[in-house]
């Protein structure tokens, strides 16, 4: 698949966004560390808010006709597409209303449901941004549980990263938010060895010989019937060599999960270095957007078949 | 109803007259125009409905080459359907035709990823999806001939490799020849249903190919002058 730069964006910035933002209520009702003050929890909560609707606004870029855009959200029922607009956008109002209870010191009944109704429903965006790629049964390396869960984890893993800086920044106790960080960290890079791992022989897939029929003997492809590309080759030609995809695959272990853990044990030690928190952050945002664009190219749709592909 | 085509693989020739035909009807159509790029330039491309590959089947001396004509598939379940978000793609309860609304499609992609046949392909120019309509704004066109009310590439086949009918029907001409000539679908693992079946090549009498007859010295001999002499 053709590796967009929009919809990487898209989903790097959303997920950490989405990450953040639940994190910061968990941090908020357990007061980890002693707790953000009230200021420091809507800064925390706009900045996550913003890099949502970043997020949001960049995979419209996308579109070959944005003017239509608003009507995505009337597929509620059947499409993952829709679905993940739909939450998204429920999610907004709902986050103010949370860091207004905050602002203005509303009851803590509010303050506390707003805010676990937030993080549940950043949950379920993220959860849909993944579903969209693994509901597809046309590519076989993102039909697959494991996609959601890859989304998930890495977003939550970018988002409890930058809740590290601001404990930092704030000066809390940082042991709770290291704990949290390397764990987290630590499960996303776990689904994402067990999701390379898997994709190296994904189970069965349909062959050049099921999709044009002729199963009694070899077939290879002659000719496309085409001059130049076609809107099938741009979109779904995208291929990647195996020895720079493995070289990827390092770099995304090396800087999107060990560095931010090596930097985790230096703000432990240092009890809250900002530099390594930076670095920390950075290194992981980073990392997850290598893994984005891997995850594009390493995709190969069944209409590769057509165009001489002998398995997908 | 449901509409779709029968594609005889056998009596193809591949002269890509259908896609043509193609371009031809609905470049001025409901869902019209088909942009091309650099029609003449250097990398000429554009939007088709209808393409035509070829393959070949096993090895010398049982090679075969196989045209492969491919288009919508009109599937009973399509994907391309129901990922939509924006409700422009819809498949019609009356004849099973998956059509796209062009005032409601963004260009977001998503059904071309959801379509393992490749029959979607986007409209640079006017920024949306676009697909085989099985010539809906022809094959109910009551100002034409009875004869007339079918697809432009049935219409233009030179070959008669192409059929359209009703397969709900169990008599219709297209059923019918399915169940005789053992009509499949492609890629039925996916479990889209497609409605176009295609008939699989006939089997034909292996042409016995002799290795070629030993000559003596004095063949030899000519056939080595040969090479010497430029004539």
């Amino acid at each position: 698949m053709h590796p967009a730069f929009s919809v990487i964006f898209f989903t790097v910035a959303s997920g950490a966004g989405f990450g953040l933002f639940s994190l910061l209520f968990i941090a908020d009702f357990f007061k980890l560390g002693g707790g953000f003050n009230q200021d420091q929890l809507v800064a925390g909560g706009l900045m996550a808010m913003a890099l949502v609707v970043f997020g949001l606004l960049s995979s419209t870029f996308h579109l070959a006709n944005p003017k239509n855009a608003w009507r995505a959200f009337s597929r509620f029922r059947t499409s993952w597409l829709s679905r993940e607009g739909v939450f998204a956008v429920i999610f907004m109002p709902l986050a103010l209303i949370y860091l207004a209870s905050i602002m203005f010191d509303a009851p803590q009944w509010l303050r506390v449901s707003s805010g676990f109704l937030t993080a549940v429903l950043a949950w379920i965006t993220v959860f849909s941004t993944g579903m969209i790629y693994a509901c597809l049964k046309t590519i076989r390396q993102w039909n697959t549980p494991l996609v959601p869960a890859n989304y998930l984890a890495l977003g939550y893993a970018s988002g409890s990263l930058l809740l590290l800086l601001g404990a930092v920044g704030a000066g809390l106790d940082v042991t709770p938010y290291v704990a949290m960080s390397a764990l987290i960290v630590s499960i996303a890079a776990v689904l994402k060895a067990i999701y390379y791992f898997w994709i190296r022989s994904p189970g069965l897939s349909p062959t050049i010989n099921t999709a044009t029929g002729l199963t009694r003997a070899k077939v290879k492809l002659l000719d496309t019937g085409h001059t130049h590309g076609t809107f099938l080759t741009q979109e779904f030609g995208f291929q990647i060599a195996r020895q720079k995809a493995s070289l990827l695959k390092v770099i995304v272990f090396v800087v999107g999960f060990a560095l931010p853990g090596l930097m985790l044990v230096w703000v432990f030690n240092q009890h809250g270095e900002q530099m390594a928190a930076i670095v920390a952050a950075v290194a992981g945002i980073a990392g997850a957007a290598v893994e984005r664009w891997l995850f594009f190219a390493e995709a190969r749709h069944v209409v590769n078949l057509y165009h001489g592909a002998q398995r997908c | 109803m449901r509409l779709g085509l029968v594609i005889d693989l056998d009596v193809c020739v591949g002269c890509h007259a259908c896609a043509i035909a193609c371009k031809e009807w609905n470049a001025s159509g409901t869902i019209g125009p088909l942009s091309d790029y650099q029609p003449y330039g250097a990398e000429p491309s554009g939007v088709w409905f209808n393409r035509i590959r070829h393959y070949e089947m096993d090895e010398y001396p049982n090679n075969k080459t196989i045209n492969f004509p491919m288009s919508c598939m009109h599937c009973e379940d399509a994907d391309c359907v129901t990922v939509c978000p924006t409700g422009a793609s819809y498949k019609r309860a009356e004849d099973g035709i998956v059509l796209i609304d062009q005032e409601k499609c963004m260009g977001c992609n998503y059904c071309s990823w959801a379509c393992p046949y490749g029959a979607r392909e986007l409209d640079r120019s006017s920024g949306t999806m676009k697909k085989c309509t099985l010539c809906v704004d022809r094959i109910y066109d009551q100002e034409l001939p009875v004869e007339e009310r079918q697809p432009s590439c049935v219409l233009t086949c030179p070959a008669h490799a192409r059929m359209f009918g009703d397969f709900d029907d169990p008599d219709s001409a297209v059923s019918r020849t399915v169940r005789e000539r053992g009509g499949y679908p492609l890629m039925p693992e996916l479990n889209y249903n497609p409605t176009n079946q295609y008939l699989p090549p006939r089997r034909k009498p292996v042409i016995p190919v002799d290795t070629k007859p030993k000559g003596g010295l004095k063949e030899s001999i000519k056939q080595f002058a040969n090479k010497l002499v430029r004539r």
